[in-house]
């Protein structure tokens, strides 16, 4: 186990020599997605605050970035890409699944409180 | 591995125990199962937060106008580079971790005990850091009016640029004090007294014709809503109720109580993930140092804990996403 690191990232577009190039290689990724996050959040571009289905597109960039990296500190800092197919889809299927029905869940009923609020059935604004 | 369990002869049959079909020893298994409990804890505190700004969508808080600050240099509005460099210490010190798992799978003591090391110092700076964005919170920047309704009302002069209660309002003589335990009905405190009242506010704001009150309501554009002259007088006169300054559970000058109950909450608990990670990791460090896995001839130790503190990372860039980002 402790000599087979996979050691390609980007489906194989980049290979490195050692595992310790490799982190350091995953290390640069990680920090110039931050970087462009950090960017992006402090300037606003006015092009990106359309709303795409229902949330600004600057949210949706964000979000992706995130799931981005966190693929990336999963995958090769906690060597995911590694293990067994069984370990994990065990782990990553039932995080996925769950937290995406508990997300579903509650902005769905957010929504509807904000609703309830905005009809003017409950007053607030005082 | 093989050589800190016991055998039990068994490791022949199918049947026996002794098989491995995810080639993952028991230990490390069962770290990946813990942090996905801890990762629906954690997605369980998110999606609530999602809630409740979904429950409040045209009236949370703005991240940018209440993060600004970093150490050094006061004064200056710098939204999120203060939060920017936390989140690069821990993902640096998240690499760190790695590499002395790696050195550890070559078992090499001296880089282990080195990388551990900077590891350890890594998460010390990031908890300080949160620590004084906590501190920054709690104190508070500009203070605002609580209304009857629970609103916050803000002050900004006439360009849009925020104006703190110091700036306009004159504090008069005080009779209420602050009930302590010592004093008056006993064994009865209450927390610190706003320094203005609702009065002197008022005064203040009918002094300075340059100040506006902002709500905290949001316009098509995202902007905070800024009322006229006469309406910014009729609404702190008629709902003004409290003088806000700074945050805490109950109250918060940056808008809904439960921006600041979440920030509390999550930021706490990962701050507290990120705090018993360096325990943890300083109690390997020092089994390290004094030779047990050298002895053992395997750092799986090293590896596991390595996996929790990648996790610690892993959470932080889902909080930074969506309490600061969007």
């Amino acid at each position: 186990m402790a000599h087979a690191h996979k050691l390609e990232i980007f489906r194989g577009l980049v290979k490195f020599k050692s595992n310790t190039q490799k982190i350091w290689g995953v290390l640069v990724f990680l920090t110039i997605v931050t970087a462009v996050e950090v960017v992006l959040g402090i300037y606003k571009p006015e092009s990106l605050m359309k709303h795409v289905l229902g949330m600004k597109g600057l949210n949706w960039i964000f979000i992706i970035l995130t799931l981005v990296k966190a693929y990336y500190i999963t995958w090769d800092f906690m060597h995911m890409r590694d293990e067994t197919k069984g370990l994990r889809r065990a782990v990553v299927w039932t995080t996925i699944f769950l937290i995406l029905y508990l997300i579903f869940i509650l902005l769905q009923e957010g929504g509807y409180v904000f609703r309830v609020y905005d009809d003017g059935f409950i007053k607030r604004d005082f | 591995m093989s050589t800190t369990v016991a055998n039990t002869g068994t490791e022949v049959k199918t049947w026996g125990g002794g098989n491995e079909p995810l080639k993952a020893s028991y230990g490390k298994m069962m770290m990946w199962f813990f942090i996905v409990s801890d990762a629906l804890t954690f997605s369980g505190f998110l999606a609530a937060y999602g809630f409740s700004r979904f429950k409040f969508i045209d009236a949370w808080p703005i991240a940018d106008e209440v993060f600004t600050h970093v150490p050094f240099l006061h004064g200056q509005e710098l939204p999120m580079i203060y939060v920017a460099f936390m989140t690069f210490v821990l993902i640096m010190s998240s690499v760190t971790m790695v590499l002395a798992v790696d050195a550890g799978h070559h078992l090499n003591k001296a880089k282990v005990t080195l990388y551990m090391f900077l590891t350890i110092i890594g998460g010390i700076i990031f908890v300080g850091s949160q620590a004084w964005e906590w501190a920054t919170f709690i104190k508070g920047d500009f203070g605002a009016v609580q209304t009857k309704g629970g609103n916050i009302l803000q002050f900004v002069d006439t360009d849009g640029h925020r104006v703190a209660l110091r700036d306009f309002v004159v504090a008069g003589e005080h009779e209420r004090v602050q009930q302590e335990r010592k004093n008056g009905i006993w064994f009865v405190e209450e927390g610190t007294l706003p320094p203005y009242t609702v009065e002197e506010v008022v005064h203040g704001l009918e002094k300075h014709e340059n100040i506006l009150v902002r709500t905290q309501l949001l316009d098509e554009h995202g902007h905070k809503t800024v009322l006229s002259r006469e309406e910014s007088l009729k609404q702190l006169k008629n709902n003004g109720k409290l003088v806000v300054e700074g945050a805490n559970l109950h109250v918060n000058e940056y808008g809904s109580p439960l921006f600041a109950d979440f920030f509390f909450f999550i930021t706490g608990f990962h701050g507290f993930h990120v705090f018993s990670g360096v325990v943890i990791n300083i109690i390997i460090f020092f089994n390290v140092v004094l030779g047990t896995y050298e002895r053992r001839k395997s750092y799986e130790m090293v590896e596991k804990v390595g996996l929790y503190w990648h996790f610690v990372d892993l959470v932080w860039v889902f909080v930074f996403t969506f309490f600061y980002l969007v």
